[in-house]
C-alpha cells in the first residue's frame, strides 16, 4: 500500500509539472516579449505597464529560464502575481473563493453519490418493475440535461415560483458564508448542490445498476442466499461492496468533471467561487487570476485523484499489484 | 414469453417456425443487416432517430423559417418585438415562440442555432474519435515506449479540469467556432484512445494478425486494414454516445461566453442572454433550453439503441 501511494504521488507530481508547462506555454510563450506582455496586460495597456511587465517577469530571458523562474515563484514563494483588474494579490482572491467552491463541490458530491448509488441499487433490486422504469427514465433525462439548463430550470421552477407565491427560501443569487449563518449557507447552496449533483447522479445510477446486476448473478451471491442470509444483507454486504469498485474508479475520473460543473453552477447561481471568478476574469482580460485558478484547481484535482485511487485500492486489492 | 427461464415447448417452437419462417431463418444476413433488423424493432430508438432527422431538417431549412415569418435571424424588431417597456413579446401569431431581449424572433434563432449545435456536435466528435482511434491504435499495436508516452498523455488529459483549460485557451485567443472544435478535440480524445488501446491489445495477439505480419504487411496496413475494422462497432457506438456530450460542451462553452460569439444564433448563448430576463420572459429561457434538451435526449436514446443493435451481448444499462 505504501509503495502504491508513493508511486501515485510521484505520478501526481509529474502531472503537476506538465500542468505548469501547459499553463506556461499557453500564457507566457509568444513571438516576442512585447506580444506576451500585451497578452498579459490587455490590448489597451499603456507602454509603461507593458515595459514594467517585461522587466518584472524578465520576458527577454530565454524561455527555459523564464519557466524556471515561474516554477520558483510558484513553489518557493507561493506567488501567483497580482490581479491587474482589482490590484489584489491572486493568492488573496483564491483564499476568498476556494471555500465557496469547496462547499459547493463537496456537498454536491455527497448528494450525487447517495442519490446515484441508492437509486441504482433500488432499480437493480427491483429490476423490470415500474420503479426501475421510472428511475432509468429519470436517469437518462438528467444525464442528457446540460448543467446550466438544469440550474436555470431550478431557478425558474423552484426559486422564482416560490417567490411569486410569497415564499422566500432558496435565494436565486449569491452566497452566504457558513460561519456567517449556517441556515443561510444551507439555503443559498441547496439549489446549486442539486444542480451539480443530479446531472452526475444519473451517470452513477446507470453505473451502479449495471454493475450490481452483474454482481448479483455471481455464484457467491447464490451461496449467500442459500445459507439463509437476509436479502438486505446479501445486497448491501455481499453485492454492493464489489459492485461499488467501478463506481469508485469512475468517481476518481469525475473529480475534474466536478470542477467543470462547479464553474457552470457558480455562474448560474452567482456564487463567488473559483469558477465565477475565472469566467469574470476572462471578460476583464485578467490573466494572472486565470493562471492562478487553473493551477490551484488542477492541483486539487490531482490530489483528489490520488485520494480516490487509494480508496479504490482499498476496495479492490488487485489494483495495488500493478 | 411469460417465463424467460423455461425452455420453449415443442408447440411454441412449432408455432414460431412455420415453413416461411424457416426459409427466412436460413437466409444469410450480414452483421449490419442483423443490427438493422434489431434496431428497427427498437421503438424508442426509431422515434429518437426520427426526432434527430427532424432537428437536422430544421437546421438545413433554417432560412425557410426566416422567410416564412419574414424575420431575419439577426433582425431586431424594436417596434413589434419589444413592448413599451422594452421587454420581449410573448409567443403570438407574429412571433410563434416569442421574441428575445433585442426584439429578435426566437423561433428563427432556434432554427439557426440547430446548425451550430449539430455541426459542432458531429465535426468535433469525429475529430475526437479520429485522434483517439489513431493514438489508441498506435499505443496498442506498437507497445513499448510509444505506449508509455501515449498512456501518460491519456492520464494527463483525463486528470485536467477540461473547462478550466478551455477557459485558458479561449482567454488568449479569440472565441469562435474553430477554437471550440479544437478545444473539444484536444481534450476529448483520451477516453477514446484508452478504449481503442484496450481492444487492440487483445486483437494484436490473434492469429490473423500474425498471418498478416508473415505476409509482410506493414505496421500501418495491419493497424488500419486488419485491426481497425474489428474495433469499428465499438467506435460507432462510442461516437453516437459522444455526440450529445459534445453538443452539451459546445452549449456550455457558449453559455459561459467562451464559445460562439454573438450575434451568431446559438442555443447556449441564447440561454445565457435569457438568464436575466426569465422572470419577465419565460419563453426566452424555456424554448432554447427545450431545443437543446430534446436534441441531447434523442441522441442519447439513439446511442443506446445503436449499442443494443450492434452489440446485443451488452445489456442496456
Amino acid at each position: 500500500m505504501v509503495r502504491f501511494l508513493i508511486r501515485r504521488i510521484i505520478l501526481g507530481v509529474l502531472v503537476m509539472i506538465m500542468v505548469t508547462m501547459l499553463v506556461f506555454g499557453i500564457f507566457f510563450v509568444g513571438d516576442n516579449a512585447e506580444t506576451v506582455a500585451y497578452r498579459l496586460a490587455g490590448k489597451n495597456a499603456q507602454l509603461k505597464t507593458v515595459n514594467l511587465i517585461i522587466k518584472r517577469l524578465h520576458l527577454h530571458d530565454p524561455i527555459y529560464v523564464q519557466y524556471w523562474d515561474f516554477l520558483k515563484r510558484l513553489v518557493w514563494h507561493h506567488d501567483l502575481g497580482y490581479s491587474y483588474y482589482g490590484n489584489e494579490p491572486v493568492s488573496t482572491i483564491l483564499k476568498q473563493t476556494v471555500p465557496v467552491t469547496l462547499s459547493l463541490a463537496i456537498g454536491a458530491a455527497i448528494i450525487w453519490l447517495v442519490i446515484g448509488v441508492l437509486s441504482g441499487v433500488l432499480s437493480a433490486v427491483r429490476r423490470g418493475s415500474i420503479l426501475d422504469r421510472v428511475i432509468t427514465t429519470l436517469a437518462l433525462f438528467f444525464y442528457s440535461m446540460p448543467t446550466f439548463v438544469l440550474g436555470l430550470m431550478l431557478l425558474f421552477l423552484v426559486s422564482y415560483q416560490l417567490q411569486v407565491r410569497g415564499i422566500r427560501i432558496f435565494p436565486g443569487q449569491g452566497y452566504v458564508g457558513l460561519t456567517q449563518s449556517p441556515l443561510g449557507w444551507l439555503e443559498s447552496l441547496t439549489l446549486p448542490w442539486l444542480t451539480l449533483a443530479l446531472v452526475s447522479a444519473a451517470t452513477y445510477s446507470r453505473l451502479t445498476r449495471g454493475s450490481l446486476l452483474e454482481v448479483l448473478g455471481e455464484d457467491y451471491i447464490r451461496t449467500a442466499r442459500a445459507k439463509g442470509l437476509r436479502e438486505r444483507r446479501v445486497i448491501f454486504r455481499h453485492g454492493l461492496r464489489s459492485a461499488l469498485t467501478p463506481v469508485a474508479s469512475q468517481f476518481g475520473i469525475d473529480v475534474g468533471v466536478l470542477v467543470g460543473g462547479a464553474i457552470v453552477t457558480e455562474t448560474v447561481f452567482g456564487l463567488p467561487g473559483l469558477g465565477l471568478t475565472a469566467v469574470r476574469a476572462i471578460s476583464n482580460g485578467d490573466l494572472p487570476v486565470i493562471i492562478g485558478i487553473v493551477i490551484v484547481a488542477s492541483a486539487a484535482v490531482v490530489v483528489a485523484n490520488i485520494v480516490m485511487d487509494m480508496v479504490y485500492a482499498f476496495l479492490d486489492p488487485r489494483v495495488r499489484l500493478h | 414469453m411469460t417465463n424467460p427461464g423455461a425452455l420453449p415447448t415443442s408447440e411454441v417452437l412449432g408455432e414460431a417456425i412455420g415453413d416461411e419462417a424457416v426459409a427466412h431463418v436460413i437466409e444469410g444476413r450480414s452483421t449490419w443487416q442483423l443490427a438493422w433488423a434489431r434496431f428497427r424493432k427498437d421503438r424508442i430508438a426509431m422515434v429518437s432517430a426520427g426526432v434527430i432527422v427532424l432537428v437536422v431538417l430544421v437546421a438545413i431549412f433554417a432560412p425557410v423559417f426566416a422567410s416564412l415569418t419574414g424575420h431575419g435571424v439577426n433582425e431586431q424588431f424594436r417596434q413589434t418585438g419589444l413592448n413599451a417597456y422594452g421587454l420581449p413579446e410573448p409567443p403570438s401569431g407574429r412571433f410563434l415562440l416569442g421574441s428575445d431581449d433585442l426584439g429578435r424572433d426566437i423561433l428563427v434563432r432556434i432554427a439557426y442555432g440547430a446548425r451550430i449545435s449539430l455541426f459542432v456536435g458531429v465535426v468535433a466528435t469525429l475529430l475526437t474519435v479520429a485522434i483517439g482511434a489513431v493514438l489508441g491504435l498506435m499505443a496498442g499495436y506498437f507497445g513499448g515506449i510509444v505506449d508509455s508516452v501515449i498512456a501518460r498523455l491519456v492520464d494527463l488529459v483525463l486528470s485536467l479540469p477540461f473547462l478550466l483549460f478551455a477557459i485558458s485557451l479561449v482567454s488568449v485567443t479569440q472565441p469562435g467556432l474553430t477554437i471550440v472544435i479544437v478545444v473539444i478535440g484536444v481534450f476529448g480524445w483520451a477516453a477514446v484512445a484508452r478504449i481503442v488501446r484496450g481492444q487492440v491489445l487483445s486483437i494484436r495477439e490473434k492469429e490473423y494478425i500474425e498471418a498478416a505480419r508473415s505476409l509482410g504487411a506493414s505496421a500501418w496496413r495491419i493497424m488500419f486494414v486488419d485491426i481497425l475494422p474489428n474495433v469499428l462497432t465499438q467506435l460507432i457506438v462510442y461516437t453516437t454516445l459522444l455526440i450529445p456530450i459534445t453538443i452539451v460542451l459546445e452549449a456550455t462553452l457558449s453559455y459561459l461566453g467562451l464559445g460562439i460569439p454573438p450575434p451568431t444564433a446559438d442555443w447556449g448563448q441564447m440561454i445565457a442572454e435569457s438568464q436575466n430576463l426569465y422572470q419577465q420572459a419565460w419563453w426566452f429561457l424555456v424554448f432554447p433550453s427545450a431545443a437543446l434538451l430534446i436534441t441531447t435526449l434523442a441522441f442519447n436514446l439513439l446511442g443506446d439503441g445503436i449499442r443494443d443493435a450492434l452489440d446485443p451481448g451488452l445489456a442496456r444499462l
